[in-house]
């Protein structure tokens, strides 16, 4: 615990450094996770709020509490933020705290590059928001569709703001693939085989892979979009030949697979909360990780079910029509998997238990709705309507989000030694439920009776006031129960009763560390026999796991590279905005000087 | 006899395999759909440009196949800088990364000068979509080239200072991994731009 030199073994347990400085110089995954996981959630609040002011903006027919154009910014940095912001680094915290120590890691592959993709990913989304300061956020929806894009429709610095955030974002995103593929492949502990992973790894493995092959498609359209409005060339422009639907084409052929990206941790969360509260190893565990590899397959390979309405021909229609109801197929697997993993089992409900049953029971139904759509005939009404919105915000809100929260009463006792508080999350997760259906079922309705989405009001002889009305209360609600979810993540930080190292009686490698785990992780561990360690085996995971061994861990030092890095590769990008050709060179130059340093700095 | 000699400076993998190499495939696997999209993109507007200059008026297929003949010959180069590393030849090392480095170079003169060229006959940026196609592509391209290029230039300034031996023969393999990619990414693009009718 005295101050140690550079290159002495730096860690002690219980040593925890939490200064600024700490924070921005930490490499550590645990730590790394934190900050993904923090920023994320203040990213989800303020998603959340435009999402008010939007409801809010429909409780009524005619209503005119934000202008149109500010309505168009809303609805579009709301999609950007969930999807990119919130959606996306949530996962990626979760698997950034948790994955290492499911597999018996130290760290991550690369630590250094970690910290740098959370760099890049907070510079990116700061990036993004700053469009709203002075009055030009993106505007055009997060789909960003040509040729509204262009510098013709969209003159305003709006869309440069999208082109050029996404792109910071997108690298991040694909720093973090490659060092998760890496960490999984590598570093699992001596009997950890592939087969042997607990879902929740295996669903940051497909993930990741899905993130380093979709994020370069996005990186292409983007790059196309900003040459067309800061270089006059012609990629979407069909006065000379451009054609708008490549636009569509690229971005969806990333979107869909970003569907996957989104959904299949949530996927992996709930396979490793739902045995854990049924006291029963996961049900068909095998066929539960090929169901999630043959998702992240065929999605990529159903992109065009987006585009059914700019008449992409029948034959098409019909494939695609095809392919995405194939994929209905793994996905009712899963849910399956879950319902036999619960029966008969010793089913404990706790809040995480909760939110995780629910989470079966939401996606369903987004997943039934998504069905409906599949079929390209009924897409063509459902289209541009809130039946749409209704279906993914099922899939994202009762799927993805719910695994979230999950989750995080799940992992959170591990992350900081306290239990959040049972009562309090009672009452999140009933008004959570309630408020979320009372919210999205009626757009249901709203949307089969014909209210276009991504319009800032409706006509009063639509006759839609009393479900939108009924869907805004219900929004509110929603607002107070992720209150009630801060409120309990804070407090349980000071008063929460403490955790002991598996307050679950969980059986993976991660609850056989202390909570919160050493910084080394696992001082040694026994060899893995099988894929529920902590109840096939529970007497070889005593102390000898997690106390610090004489001599201490060697563990590597921090580092304020990636930082740096970061700005250069943010501003290398933002510089675009200049207008000037050599600016961006200046941001390289930067970027180029920071990876040396970075490239030579010793390993410690 | 690689492994034992990384065994200090690398703790065991679950794989065996050295981890940089793992992530460094990793990121060219990425890449592929980067040059995948971008390829796709110049193959569905290869005919659709509605005003000249066309295809047919400006391509120099002499010239490129030169440059295309001069980025093959330095993968050769770098499979022997690789094995003049891991046999501890630090002369041979020098001349091959060198050499490797320059003929990269001397493909990155042979673009600019066409891409000066096509700028003169009225094919820009600006000029008809297989402007914009053509320039992205091979500008991305070619930007890899110029990253692989420092990159080499670094590997020999870390050899002739002595601060790279037989030991570090993977960071070396790794360079190797990319700088065969990108040459192998330039056979798809030649193949595509210049050959197809």
């Amino acid at each position: 615990m005295a101050t140690v030199e550079a290159h002495a073994p730096a860690t002690a347990a219980g040593h925890r450094r939490t200064g600024i400085w700490d924070w921005i110089t930490t490499i550590d995954h645990k730590k790394v996770g934190i900050l993904y996981g923090v920023t994320a959630l203040i990213f989800l609040f303020i998603g959340g709020l435009e999402a008010m002011v939007i409801r809010t903006q429909l409780m009524q027919p005619d209503m005119k509490v934000v202008s149109p154009d500010f309505y168009n910014e809303l609805f579009t940095m709301h999609g950007l933020t969930m999807i990119f912001l919130v959606g996306m680094p949530i996962a990626v915290a979760m698997f950034n705290y948790i994955v290492p120590l499911q597999i018996g890691a130290r760290d991550v592959a690369f630590p250094r590059l970690n910290a740098l993709s959370y760099w890049v990913f907070l510079l990116g989304g700061l990036f993004l928001y700053s469009g709203f300061f002075i009055g030009q956020a993106p505007n055009n929806g997060w789909f960003g569709y040509s040729p509204l894009t262009s510098l013709q429709y969209s003159p305003g610095l709006n869309m440069d703001f999208y082109a050029l955030g996404l792109q910071i974002l997108g690298i991040a995103s694909i720093m973090g693939g490659i060092n998760f593929i890496t960490t999984i492949v590598q570093l699992r502990a001596p009997g950890m085989k592939f087969m042997r992973m607990p879902l929740f790894t295996w669903m940051a493995f497909v993930t990741s892979f899905i993130m380093v092959t979709a994020l370069p498609v996005l990186a292409v359209a983007l790059f196309f979009l900003t040459f067309d409005r800061f270089w006059g060339t012609n990629f979407f422009q069909a006065s000379a030949g451009g054609d708008p639907i490549l636009w569509q084409h690229l971005f969806w052929l990333f979107g869909h697979p970003e569907v996957y990206i989104l959904i299949l941790p949530g996927f992996g969360v709930v396979s490793d909360v739902i045995p854990t509260f049924s006291r029963k190893p996961l049900f068909g565990y095998a066929v539960m990780v090929y169901a999630g590899a043959l998702i992240a397959f065929i999605g990529w390979g159903v992109w065009s079910h987006h585009m059914f309405a700019t008449g992409i021909g029948t034959i098409a229609d019909a494939f695609f029509t095809t392919s995405t109801m194939i994929i209905a197929i793994p996905t009712g697997v899963k849910i399956f998997n879950w319902l036999a993993t619960m029966w008969g089992g010793r089913l404990r409900f706790t809040t995480s238990m909760k939110f995780a049953v629910s989470m079966v029971a939401m996606f369903t139904i987004g997943g039934v709705s998504g069905i409906m759509h599949a079929v390209s005939p009924a897409d063509l009404q459902q289209t541009d309507t809130y039946f749409v919105v209704a279906h993914f915000h099922y899939v994202l809100i009762g799927g993805l989000i719910s695994a979230v929260i999950s989750g995080l009463y799940y992992w959170y006792p591990k992350i900081t030694g306290r239990l959040m508080s049972e009562k309090i999350g009672n009452w999140n997760f009933w008004l959570f439920f309630i408020s979320f259906n009372v919210t999205f079922f009626p757009m249901h309705f709203i949307g089969l009776l014909g209210m276009p989405r991504r319009v800032y009001t409706y006509a009063p002889e639509l006759g839609l006031g009393g479900w939108n009305l009924l869907a805004t209360l219900g929004a509110y609600v929603m607002g107070v129960s992720m209150l009630l979810l801060a409120w309990n993540l804070v407090r349980s930080l000071k008063k929460g009763k403490p955790a002991g190292n598996n307050p679950w009686q969980a059986a993976t490698l991660e609850w056989a560390t202390s909570s919160p785990p050493p910084e080394y992780n696992f001082a040694q561990l026994p060899e893995i026999r099988g894929r529920m360690p902590l109840w096939d085996n529970p007497d070889a995971y005593d102390e000898r796991v997690w106390k610090e061994p004489e001599g201490g861990v060697h563990m590597p030092n921090p580092s304020y590279w990636p930082i740096l890095t970061a700005t250069g590769i943010a501003a290398t990008l933002i510089l675009f905005m200049t207008h000037l050709w050599w600016a961006p060179l200046l941001g390289l130059g930067w970027t180029m000087v920071c990876v040396f340093n970075f490239a030579f700095e010793p390993a410690g | 006899m690689e492994a034992t000699s990384h065994a200090a400076a690398h703790p065991p993998t679950a794989t065996g395999l050295p981890t940089l190499k793992v992530g460094f495939w990793t990121f060219l696997g990425s890449e592929t759909l980067f040059f995948g999209a971008l390829i796709s993109t110049f193959l569905v507007y290869k005919h659709g440009s509605v005003s000249g200059p066309y295809a047919h008026e400006v391509i120099n297929i002499p010239l490129t196949s030169f440059s295309t003949f001069v980025l093959l010959m330095s993968s050769l180069c770098m499979v022997l800088a690789l094995a003049a590393v891991q046999k501890d030849s630090r002369k041979g090392a020098l001349l091959w990364l060198f050499m490797t480095a320059f003929l990269g170079a001397t493909f990155l003169g042979c673009q600019a000068y066409e891409f000066t060229s096509f700028y003169h006959e009225g094919l820009t940026l600006q000029s008809n979509l297989l402007g914009s196609t053509f320039f992205v592509l091979t500008g991305f391209h070619g930007a890899h080239v110029t990253m692989g290029v420092i990159w080499l230039l670094t590997l020999w300034f870390q050899t002739w200072s002595g601060r790279i031996g037989s030991g570090d023969a993977l960071k070396v393999e790794v360079a190797g991994l990319y700088w065969h990619f990108v040459d192998i990414a330039w056979i798809v693009i030649f193949t595509v731009v210049y050959l197809l009718e």
